[in-house]
């Protein structure tokens, strides 16, 4: 598409434009817009207000380049050729911005040169000349395009002798976000993404020329559950994240490519973090998934993770009192205490947070005990027409295609069970089981209780053997999402303590139950699984990739993204 | 017809040619529909609704009618540029925000003739088939506002306006929309925006063009008041016939809005090109103030380029024009490097200061700018505090040469041609009376005038 031409022109395909960028001819589609033929071929165009999935304003000017166009031949004259055969191109006086104006056949467009430098030197010098220059204190440093453009395309010295202009700082526009209007550069990303993706249009502009204002539609909060995505876009320091502020310098941190697992959307995230503490969450491009968002929800669920309520170690209760034990003493408790129950006896309570390849180790689990009893705990609810799923589970579909069961089917018939002393030993897997419906009392009565969890609860409280495991941002695994998409997890920290992999743990419990199974790493589940369940067949974890694989057919579709599909369509966003 | 007398001391001059303005200061007249019909109102429109658009378009065409509210686009040209394939409703826009500095015309035809306004609207509403028109007016002009409003009930009354005007099965009606006062709402896209409900922030152009989408996305013509007048004239005479006022290319008469250092300020109709800047000065306005001699001219309201009184012009025809020769049209003020615009003239004479003249432009549009677009929102303020300081005597040699290099950075640069008026006259006094504005600045200052935050900013950063 993109791929450099030497050969004389040919006429191309009837959608399919010639445009030469920086001296060399390509083609695109027509209506490609020049920003995004430039950046297919490695000329990236400097930008601040232009995003791919919101309307184009054409405000900041710092996308200005040169253009030409072949001119007009006289009536009944062939135009003049350059040497590749294509017509020589007229190139006009004035710059025009690449973010909106689309690529025509013959077009020349230079990113380089005299004009567009002196385009871009002059924006980001106005861009700066009444800026507060806070970067010292200011969140946005290290990730701001304004630092970035200012090394590429700036200068050393400011010209600027007046009085800056004074607006309002540190305003309070909503319980999460807050707004210094004299970092904004007006770029209106952050009004134009309330109004046309969250459907809430609290935000907008208010003064005019240099006292022109971001500000909150009095009586109004920027309080809706996307609003967080509005500090992501801004391209300066203007809107930061209450949750994020003074935290942590941006360089410092690293990033790890993982999802979302507050609910069955799996949105695509990047997980930032410093040592093994978690910083912040943002969401990352997925257009099967997410667009370029996430919900506020999803996106602060993770302080649990650097919670001082994480379990650190293994433990088994002997007198009625917790001890700390060694990860062997622990599994060969609760494998000692398990084999001393027949299958009939015992209840599985799994999670359908829990990943596909743990999932396949508690089928193995399942097996070697010959548990009667197994299931898993369903959550629905608070779905939105955005990204929010009612499913709030975010492996539902691994359940179902692994254990092959339907979640919540024998829930009641299990709490019976323990309630009427028929089970008298239960695997609790990351949920509290107290939370589930079980009472306190019959959980005590069991003979035995192994639960593995994250943070301390009652159920671990309430279990013989605790065994301590990771969270979603500790682990490689994958999960399938509500669209029926296989995404992966990556370990973006080292867990706590002792805590372990969940996936290990299940298999040195199986160990020590049933003998040796040949599984050394997730990898390795992840191939089993490949060769016994239909949907995962042909791939292998790292074959998923950052942005997952379509497995399944559902009917499922994302209200945000149909309604984008619309918008490119119609040709107001580029998608 | 009926010939024509005028208020003492409001009698047009000998050189002009009234057919705009030809009620304007007449004796006997009032705006009431009853005398603009007793003096043939309306008989225009009834002739417009009995023939085929394209033929009042054609006629348009040919009369060569360039739009009076600053670009000075052919009309007939601009109605042209409805899509054939258009299915959506057109709107008409009469542009009667008349706010470019130095211009007053608009507003007395509305005062003094709103009957010619309704009229040439409406048949400028039949022939580009729009429905719903618009007359966008200034806030500063409530008392024109009235008067339209009631012209407009009037002709409604009399069925010149409203369902099925005139047994023609077209419909028209016309809304009176006042501005909140801003200048930017003078600029077509910025109009259509306001008129929408929103901020008066000009719109990106490609893609939204008035002509394909404009008002709510659909098709929109927007025209100067002083335009759509011509429109019923050049129906009266026919297009060939009005192309012979005037010069070709430059063909009509048009009102020259003089203000400044001469004898008598005020409104002049003339033949478009048939005068020069010295007969507007010496015939027109009686003259400069005695002992006095000129210095310059903006010609077309305080967005045209100024013109310094000793300059001369060399023309692609091999003419050699001092200023007193300039013809006053559109073709041969562009050739001069400034722009015939909205026909705001204004004169200075040698008593004025040109660092005080830039300075109060400066002013002008920074408070007018309306922010959207970087380099006019940052650009046009820092202009006026720099001049601010050269005003102020607080300012260096240099300082001059930055008040360029700043404008040259709005020039070509911004989402509409407010960047370009905001820059040419500092880019055009600057390049012409260097001298002067650095006479009054002070060369122990240069290097010493720092901002202190910007300081503090590059010490850290050096740190
Ligand atoms: C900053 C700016 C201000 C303008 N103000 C006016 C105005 O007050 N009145 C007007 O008729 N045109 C004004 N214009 C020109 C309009 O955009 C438009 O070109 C004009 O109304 C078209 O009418 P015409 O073709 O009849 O001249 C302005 C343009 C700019 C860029
Ligand atoms: S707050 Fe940020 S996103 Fe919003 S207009 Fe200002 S710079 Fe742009
Ligand atoms: S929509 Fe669901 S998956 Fe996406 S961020 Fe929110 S909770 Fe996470
Ligand atoms: S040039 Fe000035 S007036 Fe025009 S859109 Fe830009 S900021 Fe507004
Ligand atoms: S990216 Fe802002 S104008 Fe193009």
């Amino acid at each position: 598409m993109s791929e450099a031409s030497s050969a004389p022109a040919a006429k191309p395909p009837v959608d399919m434009v010639n445009v030469q960028i920086n001296g060399t001819w390509h083609q695109f589609p027509k209506g490609t817009r020049m920003i995004e033929a430039c950046k297919q071929v490695k000329a990236e165009v400097p930008h601040y207000c232009y995003h791919p999935k919101l309307s184009s304003p054409g405000n900041c000017r710092m996308c200005l380049v040169e253009m030409g166009m072949p001119p007009r031949p006289a009536p009944g004259t062939e135009p003049e050729k350059d040497e590749h055969g294509f017509a020589k191109i007229g190139w006009m006086p004035r710059p025009v911005i690449a973010c909106a104006n689309t690529v025509s056949e013959g077009m020349g467009i230079r990113t380089e040169g005299k004009l567009t430098e002196e385009c871009r030197r002059g924006v980001m010098e106005f861009l700066l000349a009444n800026h507060p220059l806070d970067c010292p204190i200011c969140d946005q440093a290290g990730e701001c395009r304004l630092q970035e453009f200012s090394v590429e395309h700036g200068q050393g010295e400011s010209r600027f002798r007046e009085d800056k202009t004074k607006k309002p700082k540190n305003v309070d526009i909503g319980p999460r976000i807050r707004l210094d209007d004299e970092r904004c550069i007006m770029c209106s990303r952050c009004i134009r993404f309330c109004d046309e993706i969250a459907d809430d249009p609290v935000l907008g502009f208010t003064e005019r020329g240099t006292h022109t204002t971001v500000t909150i539609h009095p009586d109004k909060r920027l309080e809706n559950n996307y609003s967080l995505n509005t500090v992501d876009i801004c391209p300066v320091g203007a809107l930061t994240s209450n949750d994020f502020r003074f935290q942590q310098r941006v360089w410092f941190m690293k990033e790890t490519n993982s999802i979302c697992t507050k609910c069955g959307r799996g949105c695509n995230t990047e997980i930032s973090a410093r040592s093994d503490t978690l910083y912040r969450q943002t969401p990352r491009e997925n257009n099967d998934v997410n667009s370029t968002w996430m919900c506020d929800q999803g996106r602060l669920d993770f302080h649990f993770v650097n919670s001082e309520f994480r379990l650190t170690d293994p433990m088994v209760k002997t007198g009625g009192k917790h001890a700390i034990a060694s990860w062997k003493k622990a599994i060969r408790t609760a494998a000692d205490a398990l084999r001393g129950l027949n299958g009939e006896e015992i209840a599985i309570i799994a999670s359908a947070r829990m990943t596909n390849e743990e999932l396949y180790m508690v089928k193995q689990l399942a097996a070697a005990t010959k548990a009667k009893f197994l299931d898993v705990i369903p959550r629905n609810g608070g779905g939105d027409n955005y990204l929010r799923s009612d499913e709030l589970n975010p492996n539902t579909n691994g359940v179902k295609q692994i254990l092959g069961i339907e979640p919540g089917a024998q829930l009641d018939t299990i709490q019976r069970a323990v309630r009427s002393g028929l089970v008298k030993g239960v695997i609790a897997l990351g949920e509290n089981l107290v939370k589930c419906g079980f009472d306190t009392e019959s959980l005590g009565k069991l003979t035995v209780l192994v639960s593995a969890h994250i943070l301390a609860n009652p159920t671990a409280e309430a279990s013989h053997v605790v065994l301590p495991v990771n969270s979603y941002a500790e682990k490689r695994g994958s999960m399938i999402n509500v669209t029926g998409r296989l995404q992966r997890l990556n370990k973006a920290i080292s867990s706590p303590g002792q805590a372990r992999d969940t996936w290990e743990v299940l298999r040195d419990l199986v160990l020590e139950i049933s003998g040796s199974n040949g599984l050394h790493s997730v990898d390795d589940v992840f191939k089993r699984l490949a060769a016994e369940v239909k949907c995962f067949e042909g791939l292998t974890l790292s074959r998923i990739g950052d942005l997952g694989v379509q497995v399944l057919e559902t009917t499922e579709t994302v209200p945000l993204l149909e309604r984008e599909k619309e918008r490119k369509a119609k040709g107001v966003i580029v998608g | 017809m009926a010939s024509v007398e005028y208020l003492p001391g409001k009698q047009p001059h000998a050189r002009e040619h009234r057919m705009i303005f030809r009620n304007v200061d007449r004796v006997g007249w009032d705006q009431s529909i009853e005398t603009a019909i007793a003096d043939g109102a309306y008989e225009m429109l009834k002739k417009a609704v009995t023939m085929e658009r394209q033929a009042i378009i054609n006629e348009v065409k040919a009369s060569g009618l360039r739009g009076r509210g600053g670009a000075g686009f052919p009309t007939g040209v601009k109605w042209g540029f409805i899509p054939p394939t258009n299915t959506k409703p057109v709107y008409l826009i009469c542009n009667a925000d008349e706010s470019e500095p130095g211009t007053f015309k608009d507003r007395y035809i509305m005062h003094q003739d709103p009957h010619q306004l309704v009229e040439g609207m409406a048949i400028s509403a039949f022939a580009v088939k729009a429905s719903l028109c618009y007359l966008y007016i200034r806030e500063e002009f409530p008392h024109a506002a009235k008067i339209m409003e009631k012209a407009i009930a009037e002709a409604r009354a009399k069925g010149f306006l409203g369902k099925n005007i005139l047994g023609s099965g077209f419909d028209c009606e016309i809304y009176v929309h006042r501005g909140a006062g801003a200048y930017i709402c003078g600029e077509e896209t910025g109009l259509i925006e306001s008129l929408e409900g929103k901020r008066p922030y000009p719109r990106i152009k490609p893609p939204y063009f008035p002509a394909a989408l404009g008002l709510y996305m659909s098709p929109t013509i927007v025209n100067n008041v002083e335009s759509l007048c011509h429109v019923k004239h050049i129906l009266q005479m026919g297009g060939a016939e009005y192309a012979k006022l005037g010069t070709p290319n430059n063909t009509g008469t048009r009102i020259l809005c003089v203000s400044g250092d001469v004898q008598k300020p005020g409104y002049y109709e003339v033949e478009v090109g048939k005068v020069t800047m010295g007969e507007v000065i010496n015939d027109l306005c009686g003259g400069l103030k005695p002992g006095r001699s000129l210095k310059a001219i903006i010609p077309g309201g305080s967005s045209a380029k100024v013109l310094k009184a000793d300059e001369k012009y060399k023309l692609k025809d091999g003419r050699e024009l001092t200023i007193w020769d300039i013809p006053m049209d559109f073709d041969t003020m562009a050739a001069c490097g400034s722009m015939a615009g909205s026909g705001g003239v204004m004169i200075m004479d040698d008593s004025r200061s040109m660092a005080w003249v830039i300075n109060n432009l400066n002013k002008f549009y920074q408070h007018e700018s309306c922010g959207q677009c970087t380099p006019c929102r940052e650009g046009s303020p820092w202009m006026a505090k720099i001049s601010d300081r050269i005003v102020a005597g607080n300012a260096s040699p240099d300082d001059v040469d930055m008040l360029e290099q700043v404008a040259n950075q709005i020039e070509g640069k911004t989402i509409c041609a407010f960047g370009e008026a905001a820059s040419w006259p500092t880019q055009s006094f600057v390049r012409k009376f260097r001298d002067e504005i650095k006479s009054v600045t002070k060369t122990d200052l240069s290097g010493k005038i720092v901002n202190e935050e910007t300081k503090l900013a590059v010490a850290g950063l050096k740190a």
